[in-house]
């Protein structure tokens, strides 16, 4: 009972907080409804019986990334919208491109909503199968994230070193005659 | 009602009212240090020995008048102070302070001491800490001022850059430990050597240590790191435009602040309430005890220390600290391993 | 007991809202916040399934999801920057001079 409660209302956060974020006007409203989203997907995270997880996406997406984001936000100063003809008119009165784009969107999740609600093979309950304890616990994450998937792992820290790198060289300003 | 849950829920309001009563006991111990280690007496005319100067403190700022600059965001404004100091007092609810208990048979079963506990008890606290950046820089920006947004910036940049040698030296000491729980970090460290000294993690991770109480100190913004809000420097920093109630919330935040990281540092280095000659039943005498040294610690530096600039600051904390930590998890490491097979 | 295709049907929609976001929205810091939302859909599903399953390597990939989320955010958010300083102008449409 306790655990239907929480679901819908994580879940409902989570998309009333997204639906927000593609509906601000401020850049800086859209990023701590962002954070707010995130926050709901951890508590998620925490009913799936993988803690650690949704601690990381805290840490990693709404502690550094998000941050990052708002220093950006807040040091570009952007005006909220730019004035250009298109930000002045109601989303539905967009090119026909955009609409068609977002129409299709639409149609998709109303596609795979009526396909899972009838798929009889997935209305179990996620949790049925086995017990909580083999997929929370931290150290059998570690042993099979370092034994094997050692060269994924290796890989994306050479992943996270060439965007560091990019990152600075993209965003320096240009330098004066030297 | 189940006696259990009562007493559970007991355990947590009392650890709130805790919390809220250290940051007023902070508030006061601080002007009293601060007055004696420059010699003269601190607050001293309200109640005995100045002892009910917070009283005074808090009473003066709940009757100032609320003010909101014109050009400040009106909702991030008054977000941010509360932002804040949730996540000051959510950070606090993994970290354990006492040993169970039966309360001397009253249960059946015994009960914690602390908020909760969870298997990955040490990020929890570390994930609520980083969200502790959100307010003080919303507070900056939203403040619609120069003065408010530079120091804004600065503590978010400093306190980002110092979680990451706060997070390794952290690592060092759970990979001792074996658990990510806190719980389970203090009950690895009891049990003597040689019959008389107490295992705690300081004496095997000295470095570490020192290098987890300067990070520390850095992400509470105190002390030689408080540049953000330094009173000569920039006015007050990220909190310049703020008054009465709103303003009251920051300095209570970092306080409690400042206890969350001692009481962290109690639990993974000193032994939490594992203390020599105390029994276990009176073990969180012992770790307030701890805690209150370390608090004494932090009051003592900053009245010591002359404060960084913020460049010597990010140097410090990125060329110097990390590395630092860095090496002390691989030596960390590899004695493990010998050690361990 | 919540069915596993519950936790799919919220993973669906938050990915069709940040389709939405991507298409809809003429600034570029909400684009990238939108793909942001996509990604983390992505995440659910990769967590449910691996609950169900009873299979530690769903959380795995959502490691590595994360990581290349947050390297991605880096290097756009820079690219932003940059571009910023050229036109003052954060829609994308004012980017459109290599266009036919």
């Amino acid at each position: 009972m306790a655990e239907t409660i929480a679901f819908y209302l994580f879940s409902g956060l989570a998309i009333i907080a997204s639906a927000l974020v593609i509906g601000q006007r401020n850049p800086m409203y859209s990023v701590l409804l962002l954070v707010a989203s995130f926050g709901a997907m951890a508590g998620l995270f925490i009913q799936l019986d993988a803690p650690f997880v949704a601690v990381a996406l805290m840490i990693v997406y709404a502690g550094a990334i998000m941050v990052l984001f708002l220093f950006v936000v807040m040091l570009l100063n952007a005006p909220q919208e730019d004035a250009l003809p298109y930000d002045h008119t109601h989303p539905f009165r967009h090119p026909v491109m955009m609409r068609f784009g977002a129409l299709l969107a639409v149609l998709l999740v109303v596609q795979l909503t009526y396909a899972l609600l009838r798929a009889r093979d997935l209305r179990v309950p996620v949790a049925g199968r086995s017990d909580a304890s083999v997929v929370s616990s931290v150290s059998e994450l570690g042993r099979v994230l370092f034994q094997r998937h050692v060269f994924a792992f290796e890989a994306t820290s050479i992943l996270i070193l060439v965007a560091m790198v990019g990152a600075v060289v993209l965003a320096r300003k240009e330098s004066g005659p030297q | 009602m189940d006696l259990t849950l009562l007493i559970e829920l007991l355990i947590i309001g009392f650890t709130f009212f805790m919390l809220i009563n250290a940051s007023a006991v902070l508030v006061l111990a601080e002007r009293k240090i601060m007055g004696f280690m420059q010699q003269r007496y601190g607050p001293y005319l309200v109640g005995p020995h100045g002892a009910l100067q917070p009283l005074a403190d808090i009473l003066k700022l709940l009757f100032k008048e609320e003010l909101r600059p014109k050009g400040a965001d009106k909702w991030l404004f008054t977000l941010a102070p509360i932002l804040s100091v949730t996540a000051a007092f959510a950070a606090f609810s993994t970290v354990p302070w006492g040993a169970e208990t039966t309360f001397f048979g009253l249960l059946d079963q015994p009960v914690k001491l602390g908020v909760t506990d969870v298997n990955v008890g040490i990020m929890v606290i570390f994930a609520i800490t980083s969200m502790g950046v959100y307010g003080i820089v919303l507070a900056g920006w939203s403040s619609n001022s120069k003065y408010s947004l530079f120091g804004g910036l600065r503590a978010a940049a400093q306190m980002i850059s110092y979680e990451l040698s706060y997070a390794t030296a952290l690592a060092a000491v759970i990979m001792l430990a074996g658990s990510l729980s806190l719980r389970e970090v203090v009950d690895a460290q009891s049990g003597y050597w040689l019959g008389f000294i107490p295992k705690w993690y300081i004496f095997l991770q000295p470095v570490g240590f020192i290098i987890y109480v300067i990070a520390g100190v850095a992400e509470t913004n105190r002390a030689p790191f408080d540049f953000p809000e330094a009173e000569q420097e920039l006015v007050a920093g990220y909190n310049t435009e703020y008054s009465s109630v709103r303003f009251a919330l920051f300095p209570q935040a970092e306080y409690i602040n400042m206890a969350t990281m001692s009481a962290v540092a109690t639990d993974l280095y000193l032994g939490g309430w594992h203390t020599p000659l105390i029994p276990d039943w009176l073990g969180w005498l012992g770790f307030l005890g701890k805690v209150g040294i370390i608090l004494f610690t932090y009051i003592w530096t900053r009245w010591t220390l002359p404060r960084y600039r913020y460049d010597q600051l990010m140097h410090f904390g990125w060329k110097f600290l990390l590395p630092a930590s860095v090496i002390n998890l691989i030596v960390s490491a590899a004695i493990f391993l010998y050690f361990n097979g | 007991m919540i069915p596993l295709s519950y936790y799919l049907i919220v993973s669906a929609i938050l990915f069709a809202l940040g389709t939405c976001g991507v298409f809809l929205r003429r600034n570029v810091i909400t684009i990238l916040l939108s793909i942001e939302i996509m990604l983390n859909a992505v995440n659910l599903t990769f967590v449910a399934f691996g609950r169900y399953a009873a299979d530690v390597n769903g959380q795995i990939i959502v490691f590595f999801v994360m990581t290349v989320a947050a390297a991605e955010a880096a290097v756009g958010l820079a690219l932003v920057i940059a571009l910023f300083r050229h036109r003052e102008s954060l829609n994308p449409d004012a980017f459109t001079s290599l266009k036919w």
